[in-house]
C-alpha cells in the first residue's frame, strides 16, 4: 500500500508562504521551494520518496496583465531559483502560489501548465488573510493531481 | 554532431535520474528527438499530442533561447549544450474573469 506523497517543512517556512500571499493580496504571489528529495540520494529507490522544503525563493509575479488570478515565473527566474538552490546545496523541489479569495485547489489552468514531480503549494488568502494551505503533484498522465500531505514541524531541527 | 542535453530536475525521474544525456544531432529539434528516443516517457511532458513543444518548455542552445534563433531548426555543432528550462504558470481561475468595480 502506498503512503502517498509527503512534504516536510518548518512552521516558519509555512508562515512565510502565507505572509507572502497576504502581502501580495489581492494579487497572486509566487516563489520557489528549495529543498531535498530522497529520490536523488545515493541508492534511493522510488518507493520511499521523502521531500523536505528547507528554504524559499520568493519571486515577482510576472503576470502584470492579470495578477489577481494568474502567476507566471519566467525561464530566467527558474534559472535564478536553481542557482540559489545550488548555492544552498539544494534543488528546486517545487513552487508555491496564492489563490486570493479562492480555495486552495488547483485550477484547470494550473494543471495545463504544471510539470510533473514538482510540489505545487497553494495557499488560499481570504480577504487578505492566509487560510488553507495545500500541496499537489501532477500525475504522470497529466490528467489530474494527487494531493501531497504537508507535514509541519513546530521547531526547526537543530 | 555530439551534443549534450541538460534535463530539468522535474523530468529526471523519466530519464533514469540523469541530469544530462549525450545525443547525436544536426539541429536542436533532432537533439530533443534523440533524447525522447532514449527516454520515451519524457515525450508527453515536452511535446503536445500534435508534436509541438509545450509553451512552458524553454530550450536554450548554449545560452541563447532558440525562439530568437531558428527555433527547433537551429543547427548544432559538436560540443554544444542544449538546455531544457521550465517556466511556471498557474492561477486560481479557469479563465480570465476580471471584474472592474467602479
Amino acid at each position: 500500500m502506498s503512503g502517498g506523497f509527503h512534504l516536510n517543512m518548518s512552521h516558519d517556512l509555512a508562515e512565510r508562504i502565507g505572509q507572502h500571499g497576504a502581502e501580495a493580496f489581492p494579487h497572486e504571489c509566487c516563489g520557489a521551494l528549495l529543498g531535498r528529495d530522497s529520490a536523488f540520494e545515493e541508492g534511493a529507490s522510488g518507493a520511499d520518496s521523502r521531500r523536505e522544503v528547507l528554504e524559499l525563493f520568493p519571486l515577482i509575479n510576472r503576470r502584470d496583465d492579470s495578477p489577481r488570478n494568474r502567476f507566471a515565473v519566467t525561464a530566467e527566474d527558474v534559472m535564478e531559483a536553481e542557482k540559489a538552490a545550488r548555492q544552498h546545496g539544494l534543488d528546486v523541489v517545487g513552487w508555491y502560489h496564492s489563490h486570493p479569495d479562492h480555495p486552495a485547489r488547483p485550477s484547470q489552468f494550473d494543471r495545463e501548465h504544471a510539470w510533473p514531480w514538482y510540489s505545487y503549494i497553494i495557499v488560499s488568502v481570504m480577504s487578505g488573510k492566509p487560510a488553507e494551505m495545500t500541496s499537489w503533484r501532477l500525475n504522470d498522465d497529466r490528467q489530474d493531481y494527487t494531493p501531497e500531505r504537508i507535514e509541519i514541524r513546530n521547531r526547526a531541527a537543530v | 554532431m555530439a551534443v549534450k542535453v541538460i534535463i530539468p530536475t522535474p523530468l529526471r525521474v523519466y530519464a533514469a535520474k540523469k541530469d544530462s544525456a549525450e545525443v547525436s544531432a544536426q539541429t536542436v529539434g533532432e537533439a530533443l528527438g534523440g533524447l525522447t528516443t532514449q527516454f520515451a516517457e519524457l515525450r508527453k511532458h515536452l511535446f503536445t499530442d500534435d508534436g509541438k513543444l509545450r509553451s512552458f518548455v524553454n530550450v536554450y542552445l548554449n545560452d541563447e533561447d532558440i525562439r530568437y534563433m531558428a527555433k527547433e531548426a537551429t543547427p548544432v555543432k559538436d560540443g554544444d549544450v542544449v538546455s531544457i528550462v521550465p517556466s511556471i504558470a498557474g492561477g486560481s481561475a479557469a479563465s480570465n474573469y476580471e471584474i472592474v468595480q467602479g
